[in-house]
């Protein structure tokens, strides 16, 4: 079996009012120093795959059929052998 | 029954919530026949018209339109549009059309993060639709949003292609027709409202035209988009 996690963000394009946001109430606790907050998903599963390339075939396709709108978003993920 | 009654399908989904309003505004309002289509059907009833209806069709789970698309009907529906069927997407149904692909672009959160449910005014950019044939280019038209997810994007490519096609059929302005960024309730690009696609069969707006299709609604003028629909299908 095989486990995916995969990461959705909008792209660096894209304003992020959301991010932007939770960065002005990280400011009000004090840390100043943060910035460039973004705010993503994270979506993970298991696959009853034969093979890793098996399971990346799988989670590539869910991603740029589903899980990711290409116009606003960018998608990266893992793909790990589980026992 | 007269024979120049048309056929609007107002599709439902899970957590659509505008069905019955766009059901009411074309069979009681309009007067013509209308009939559910339950978004497990794989047959569109017979329907001139398809309605894809506001509301939060899977709770917006994901995306705005993401899951909805997934569904048996659309199938249908994607066939029928690319057979020339007469489609409009209204709110969700509009975001429901761009997941699909059957209109370019996303919905991005409003600007504001805010929930936005007002009457705004449309500039009737394109009268030569399907949608809007009864409506006066340049005109204006009082209809009301109502909606988080309505900041229209798409890549500069795509919006010009939109701008040069005359494919921007709505776009949000004041009372007077002047269109500045104070009248956009959202955020979208160059105040798009609404769009058609390049062979205008499918149209998606965020208004809400079934909302003011009444006097007592506070307005009538999402009427005429109804009163299109009619004529261009019993003129074909």
């Amino acid at each position: 079996m095989y486990h995916s996690k995969i990461t959705v963000k909008l792209r660096p394009s894209i304003l992020d009012p959301q991010g932007k946001a939770v960065e002005h109430a990280i400011h009000s606790l004090g840390a100043a120093a943060v910035h460039d907050l973004r705010i993503g998903k994270l979506v993970e599963f298991d696959i009853d795959a034969a093979t890793q390339q098996e399971a990346e075939r799988i989670t590539e396709e869910a991603c740029k059929k589903l899980l990711a709108n290409p116009v606003m978003e960018d998608y990266a993920f893992t793909v790990e052998k589980r026992k | 029954m007269s024979l120049s009654k048309i056929k609007f399908g107002v599709v439902v989904f899970p957590g659509s919530n505008c069905d019955h309003d766009a059901y009411h505004a074309a069979k009681h309002v309009m007067e013509q026949d209308a009939e559910f289509i339950w978004h497990k059907e794989t047959d569109l009833h017979g329907a001139d018209v398809i309605v894809l209806p506001g509301g939060f069709s899977y709770g917006d789970y994901l995306r705005t339109g993401a899951i909805a698309r997934f569904s048996p009907v659309m199938q249908e529906v994607v066939r029928f549009a690319n057979n020339g069927g007469t489609v409009i997407g209204i709110c969700n149904g509009f975001q429901v059309l761009l997941e699909a692909g059957l209109l370019p672009g996303v919905m991005l959160r409003n600007r504001s993060l805010r929930f936005v449910c007002k009457f705004v005014h449309l500039k009737v950019e394109n009268a030569s639709t399907r949608f809007t044939s009864e409506c006066q280019k340049g005109g204006v038209l009082k209809i009301p949003v109502a909606h988080g997810d309505g900041n229209y994007f798409a890549s500069d490519d795509v919006v010009k292609s939109l701008e040069d096609n005359n494919q921007v059929v709505f776009r949000y302005c004041e009372a007077d027709g002047n269109i500045t960024d104070e009248a956009n309730p959202n955020g979208s690009l160059h105040n798009i409202a609404g769009i058609v696609s390049a062979e205008g069969n499918v149209m998606g707006m965020m208004p809400h035209p079934e909302r003011a299709s009444e006097l007592e609604l506070g307005s009538a003028d999402g009427k005429k988009i109804f009163e299109s629909l009619i004529h261009s299908v019993v003129l074909v």
